[in-house]
């Protein structure tokens, strides 16, 4: 009984996922097309500096973009 | 020896990132120049990428990159001798598009005379809401081999796993969030084959004398990071981000970024920026140790040391001036600086000298520069 309902609740959501109505219409993104709010406008400049951070630090991951390599000593 | 971490597990979204699905990437061509210089370290070289669509449907791109390596770091004057040498790194990726979905993979050769990493990603986003959300998630297998100069009877394998997942957000016209976890493993030999740790030793001279580091053979860490973008009313735009770190080594990290973009007319976008991060040390970690193999792991990396850092950040991109080459459709120049300032909470400058454990803590500087030309055509 509860799987059934389980489903239904999962179906009923998965439904209504694709009836939301998009709250920012189309002609209300221009901004998100400006260069300057794009989370990386220069992917290669991007990347170095996250591989420069990974080197020194003992944090990693979650960085959006990755670098690689290392030259840590 | 540089090999604290590699991380060429990692490079896929360098060039193949679903930040936005549903739209491949534009084609263009990036001409990068990198230097770092800080601690007695310069490693600087360039960096090349160049994208192309095909169909409307793919995209192929690739990324050749140098790091020339100069060192005579804190560890290398104390311990070793000072090096240089080159590390190489070669990419290839390839997007797919098929409706709302992108489909990403890539490969990643990255290669030194003591260190090989191999790696491949896989990473699909997908647009949902009206395109008001996109949800992407990826994973990556690496394989290293560790070697050491000078000894060619050690070779050691390392074997890496990501798995991510990430969802950005328009919130508003003027807002975009962004949510992004991942998840690394690595398995193998996960120390330096060359640094060694400090430990108390009365019959030396300096009252100290070291033995080679011994790190565990597996390591997990959890990242997550929450970010926000933001349109001014007066064309600008401020973004920042928290990332929060923990592994199995014992090591927490936050990481704290904030930045402001502000174009100027058509041809100039001029950005400043400032990036805190903060962690503590790994278990295992000690400037010195009371005694020889005073514990089962030990480690005086002072990447897995207690820090701080503080990092400010310039730039500025100049759009050129439509030249005779008509391929191009435009073209920039850009030229960012970072300045980076490092201070360790327990690792000591022992070149200062003086009773064991009671040197000054080290700091130093860190200059970055990337200097680079971007075509798109």
């Amino acid at each position: 009984m509860k799987r059934t309902v389980l489903l239904i609740v999962v179906v009923a959501g998965l439904t209504g996922c694709g009836n939301v109505e998009p709250w920012v219409k189309p002609y209300e993104r221009q901004n998100f097309a400006d260069p300057i709010m794009a989370p990386d406008r220069d992917p290669v400049a991007t990347s170095y500096l996250n591989h420069v951070f990974e080197a020194r630090e003992g944090a990693r991951g979650a960085l959006g973009s990755h670098g690689g390599g290392c030259g840590c000593n | 020896m540089r090999p604290t971490r590699v991380l060429a597990l990692l490079p896929a979204l360098a060039l193949a990132g679903p930040a936005g699905a549903a739209v491949l990437p534009e084609d263009r061509a990036d001409v990068l120049y990198h230097r770092y210089d800080g601690g007695g370290v310069t490693i600087d070289g360039p960096s090349l990428l160049v994208r192309k669509k095909f169909a409307e449907k793919y995209s192929v791109s690739a990324n050749y990159y140098v790091d020339m390596v100069s060192s005579a770091s804190i560890d290398v004057v104390t311990t070793a001798s000072p090096y240089t040498e080159t590390r190489t790194q070669a990419s290839l990726a390839v997007d797919m598009l098929n409706g709302k979905t992108q489909y990403s993979a890539s490969y990643t050769n990255s290669d030194e005379s003591d260190y090989t990493a191999n790696s491949a990603s896989f990473d699909v986003s997908q647009d949902l809401f009206g395109d008001l959300t996109t949800v992407s998630f990826g994973f990556s297998q690496g394989w290293d081999e560790v070697r050491r100069n000078g000894d060619d009877s050690f070779a050691e394998d390392v074997d890496r796993r990501s798995y991510r997942l990430g969802v950005s957000q328009i919130a508003t016209p003027t807002l975009m969030l962004g949510f992004g976890f991942e998840t690394i493993t690595d398995e193998g030999f996960l120390n330096n084959p060359y640094r060694s740790v400090r430990y108390l030793d009365p019959d030396s001279p300096a009252g100290f004398a070291f033995q080679p580091e011994v790190y565990p053979s597996t390591r997990t860490s959890n990242a997550a990071a929450l970010s926000a973008r933001y349109f001014l009313p007066y064309r600008a735009s401020v973004h920042g981000e928290y990332r929060f770190f923990t592994d199995t080594w014992g090591i927490d990290a936050h990481t704290l970024t904030a930045g402001y973009t502000h174009p100027i007319g058509k041809q100039w976008i001029l950005e400043t920026g400032v990036r805190w991060y903060d962690q503590s040390a790994a278990d295992f970690y000690s400037d010195l140790f009371p005694r020889a193999d005073a514990q089962n792991f030990l480690a005086r990396d002072k990447e897995l040391a207690t820090f701080t850092s503080l990092m400010l950040s310039l730039g500025a991109t100049y759009e050129l001036p439509r030249s005779g080459l008509k391929f191009l459709e435009r073209s920039t120049i850009n030229l960012f600086y970072d300045r980076i300032r490092f201070e360790y909470d327990d690792f000591r400058d022992i070149r200062e000298g003086g009773v064991p454990g009671t040197e000054p803590l080290y700091s130093f500087d860190a200059d970055v520069i990337r200097l680079f030309f971007s075509g798109w055509f």
